[in-house]
């Protein structure tokens, strides 16, 4: 068996360089085909009829005159008669037509007669929930009383972080070819291995009839996985068609409405301290919603998870909503936001500094050496000694400035994953397995493993991902597969160099564990000039090729990968308290990881993460009618995301050093999504001096946290 | 086919407004004038039939069938293979959209492909045809202003457009100049570095 191990840190050539992603060029041409990009002859486009109620049943649907109208290939409905429907943009029926627009007047011919029921659609006040609320019970962790008797203080805060959505710029949605018996599938998916084998249990058909083929995905954050009904309708509607190929992608309104959203997340919480700032006491009554099926409580009280006394009710609240996908570290950022806040809330009242408290709490967390090194590492880079003062007591003036901290954790260990690598005569090398690169650079990390591993130069190695014909790669959520794909490939490459060097070793005269490979040469260890060069070694395969396979079992991760990450994010912001607008001064994030295998990917995936959390901390907000029923604002005029001139400045530290790298390859794409959004509510809170109990933090809400709501303010 | 109109110059029943945007455009009330008047000027009602234009493509004329009411983006995307240019919103927001109509930014979503014909209209295609490289291109994957890569050919548009009118930009500028596109993965640090060293080496 080879030796899979790392290489050491200092003697790698091409794992951890700041090198370009593979795919970046065709990225900035406007070559890279997405499956949306895909417009093959006699082409069919389909459109999706949604519900306009958010709670109805569905009388009788007529879809007679849309099948004869021109260019209408296939009509399936959905919602047959006696359907009950419990969210606005639930699917009705579906339209294949030969043209986009003809789609759309047959789908808009559709007549549905429904029933109208009563809808509940907004959560925040949980005593309107009425039986929509299901109580999850109580959970105590030691004496919870006692605790609030030993503390010098105690906070009481109500906070609330909203439902948000993934707002993947690619929308959902595929394009379908079924002939005879294989369906060609081209999905928009964060699971190319999977996704087949899931649209075959929904049509029934066996596994081995669907051919999966994605090049590229213009986005999933969690909200990709499943192949999801119309997966099934659009494979129905080519089959009608003959086999025609049928693409069918959400239009925007219903990719915000129906595909997919982040859980809300309200607590009120109280909270007892000693004077130093050391946690005594934890009280949460929690609420959310991610729909119709309710929601979950975040991990609370997040990352102190070791403090002393805690009382924990949740309530889980069903509306007439869209459902809950997984959303980039699923539950953690509204965990966080919930804790931080808390924590600086009652930081101020003990007139500490709130680095003070959360270094003097990191006691109660896993990871206490890591999150002491961070604050530190953090507070200089965002030169906390001289920009922060107590809460509220900054400069005069209508300009006020303040900073805040967010904390993280993550797992990120490596998912299941196989590979196989080929070396071929003319000394090219062929990796293949069945992941996608969701703009994280997949791509690119295989190729610098394998090149690494075998000494041959990236451009010596054609990486194949996006089909289900290559060996099977887990999805990528959860931050897996990093992880994943670096040690199958490893392993893969060991595995095939080692039966190259079965045949060179003879000629150089010593075992192949004497071995090594470097700089497109083969050579005696010790002894350089006692070499083959990589192309001569590969030419005595003749005619054959080395095929080798390589696998990542996440219950075996044998030293290549881990899990179990801290990381620190704190903002700079100025609050106009004349107009209440927020604007970023500057973000910092120091990030935890263990061995990065490109470190410019690496911080552009931190950067983003940063961009999202000022997205969801100042802008994102499903907003929720309650007359209609439905999404006020489905659509990225009202859906609010930040723009390039939002975010200011964005400073990222990845701990690249002997100690993480020696942990092996870990998850990067949660962690980094996490603490933003708490950093950023209580910079505003110690720029203006009173918390702004919701997120996102809009003008609105800032001059109602300083001189009360609106219709206080006018009367 | 012998129930489309074929017109050299048609006008629409029903015109939107032509979106602009970055530094140096002109106000939406000066646009909207200027709207009225080519729609008075143009009078003909047409549609719903489709109908045969002429497309001016990235120097190309391209012939198609259109109905009235398809937008510029949804021709080039769905009838002439040019699928560089994205949809996303739809509506005029986000930018992913954008091509270069006589030498302005525009979102592609928000004209109508009949409103295009006689205009030169340039494509994130044009960048790298004829065996050449806009120094853009390479700017963008040099600072990873890319994630998922969607909005991207959208970015690089409104970025050569804002480089043509802006050879010397400052770092506040560029924030200003590219503020019409949105990105989901959060690439806007590489896309500010990206502009200023295309910038860089248009002038080299």
């Amino acid at each position: 068996m080879a030796n899979y191990s790392w290489p050491e840190m200092k003697s790698r050539k091409v794992i951890g360089q700041r090198l370009s992603r593979l795919d970046g060029i065709e990225k900035s041409s406007g070559k890279a085909k997405y499956t949306s990009d895909l417009m093959p002859n006699g082409l069919l486009h389909a459109v999706l009829l949604s519900s306009p109620h958010a709670h109805a049943i569905v009388r009788s649907i007529d879809t007679s005159e849309a099948e004869k109208m021109p260019g209408v290939k296939s009509v399936r409905v959905v919602a047959k008669a006696g359907t009950e429907v419990q969210w606005a943009g639930a699917e009705i029926a579906y339209v294949a037509a030969t043209s986009e627009p003809q789609a759309r007047d047959a789908a808009r011919a559709i007549k549905v007669n429904y029933e109208v029921l009563p809808h509940f659609v907004k959560e925040d006040q949980i005593t309107r929930a009425g039986n929509r609320a299901k109580a999850a019970g109580e959970q105590v962790t030691g004496d919870v009383d006692q605790g609030f008797k030993d503390a010098a203080v105690t906070t009481e805060g109500e906070y609330a972080i909203p439902v948000i959505t993934h707002c993947c710029l690619e929308p959902h949605g595929q394009m379908i070819e079924w002939k005879g018996e294989q369906i060609n599938y081209y999905p928009s998916t964060q699971n190319v291995s999977g996704i087949g084998g899931d649209l075959a249990r929904s049509l029934n058909v066996p596994a081995s009839q669907i051919k999966v083929h994605m090049d590229h995905i213009g986005g999933g954050f969690g909200a990709k996985f499943p192949s999801d009904n119309w997966g099934k309708e659009c494979a129905n509607m080519s089959k009608d068609a003959g086999g025609a190929p049928v693409r069918m992608y959400l239009d925007r309104a219903q990719e915000l409405t129906i595909a997919g959203v982040r859980p809300s997340h309200f607590a009120k919480i109280k909270l007892g301290a000693k004077a130093d700032g050391t946690l005594t006491a934890w009280e949460s009554t929690s609420w959310s919603t991610g729909g119709f099926t309710g929601g979950g409580m975040a991990p609370l009280p997040y990352v102190f998870t070791n403090m002393p006394n805690k009382r924990l009710n949740h309530t889980a609240v069903s509306i007439n909503g869209g459902g809950a996908r997984a959303w980039r570290a699923p539950n953690h950022p509204q965990a966080s936001f919930l804790t931080c806040a808390a924590l600086e809330d009652i930081a101020a009242k003990l007139n500490l500094d709130p680095i003070e408290v959360f270094s003097k709490n990191v006691q109660f967390t896993p990871r206490a050496e890591t999150y002491i090194r961070q604050l530190k590492r953090a507070a200089v880079m965002i030169d906390w000694q001289k920009n922060w003062h107590p809460r509220g007591k900054g400069a005069s003036g209508n300009l006020k400035r303040g900073l805040g901290i967010g904390i993280a954790t993550w797992g990120g260990l490596g998912h299941a994953s196989r590979c196989l690598a080929k070396i071929n005569a003319d000394g090219t090398v062929e990796v293949m397995m069945g992941t996608q690169d969701l703009g994280t650079g997949t791509r690119t990390c295989i190729s610098q493993v394998v090149s690494e591993t075998l000494g041959v130069p990236m451009n010596m190695v054609v990486v194949r991902i996006g089909d289900n014909s290559y060996p099977a790669s887990g999805a990528s959520g959860g931050s897996t597969t990093i992880g994943g794909i670096s040690a199958s490939s490893r392993k893969a490459a060991a595995e095939a160099l080692d039966q190259l060097l079965d045949l060179v070793a003879p000629q150089l005269g010593v075992p192949k564990d004497q071995l090594q490979a470097v700089d497109s040469r083969i050579f005696v260890k010790g002894n350089p000039d006692k070499a083959i060069s990589w192309k001569a070694a590969c030419q005595k395969l003749g005619p054959k090729s080395i095929e080798a396979t390589g696998e990542n079992n996440p219950k075996q991760p044998g030293g290549l990968i881990n899990q179990g990450v801290g990381g620190i994010q704190m903002a700079d912001v100025t609050v106009d308290i004349e107009t209440g607008v927020v604007r970023m001064n500057k973000m910092v994030a120091v990030q935890d990881c263990g061995l990065i295998v490109n470190p410019k990917l690496a911080e552009s995936q931190v950067n983003g993460a940063c961009i999202m959390s000022i997205c969801a901390a100042l802008m994102e907000e499903r907003v929720m009618d309650n007359v209609t029923g439905r999404v006020l604002n489905a659509d990225m005029e009202f859906y609010k995301l930040a723009g390039i001139k939002d975010i200011g400045e964005i400073q990222v530290e990845m701990e690249i050093d002997e100690v993480n790298d020696k942990r092996g390859v870990i998850g990067l794409g949660e962690p980094c999504a996490v603490g933003g959004v708490a950093a950023i509510a209580n910079a505003v809170a110690n720029a203006i001096g009173v918390r702004v109990p919701s997120v996102p933090v809009t003008p609105d809400r800032v001059l109602s946290a300083l001189y009360g709501n609106r219709m206080e303010r006018l009367a | 086919m012998s129930d489309h109109q074929d017109l050299k110059n048609p006008r629409p029943a029903v015109s939107r407004r032509g979106f602009v945007q970055g530094a140096g455009a002109v106000t939406g009330a000066v646009a909207l004038m200027e709207e009225e008047a080519q729609a008075q000027a143009a009078g003909k009602v047409m549609g719903p039939a489709a109908m045969a234009i002429t497309l001016t493509v990235n120097g190309k004329p391209l012939k198609v069938t259109v109905e009235p009411r398809e937008t510029l983006l949804d021709t080039l995307r769905h009838k002439l293979e040019h699928t560089g240019a994205k949809r996303v919103c739809d509506r005029g927001t986000c930018g992913a959209c954008t091509v270069i109509v006589n030498n302005k930014v525009s979102y592609a979503c928000t004209m109508l492909a009949v409103d295009a014909v006689g205009k030169k209209i340039q494509t994130i295609e044009s960048l790298t045809a004829n065996g050449k490289t806009h120094p853009i291109v390479p700017a963008f994957h040099n600072n990873d202003a890319q994630q998922c890569g969607y909005c991207t050919p959208g970015f690089v548009m409104a970025a050569k457009g804002f480089l043509d009118r802006n050879p010397n930009p400052t770092y506040e500028q560029v924030k200003d100049g590219l503020g019409g596109n949105l990105c989901r993965c959060g690439t806007y640090v590489g896309v500010r570095q990206a502009v200023l060293e295309a910038a860089k080496k248009l002038k080299a």
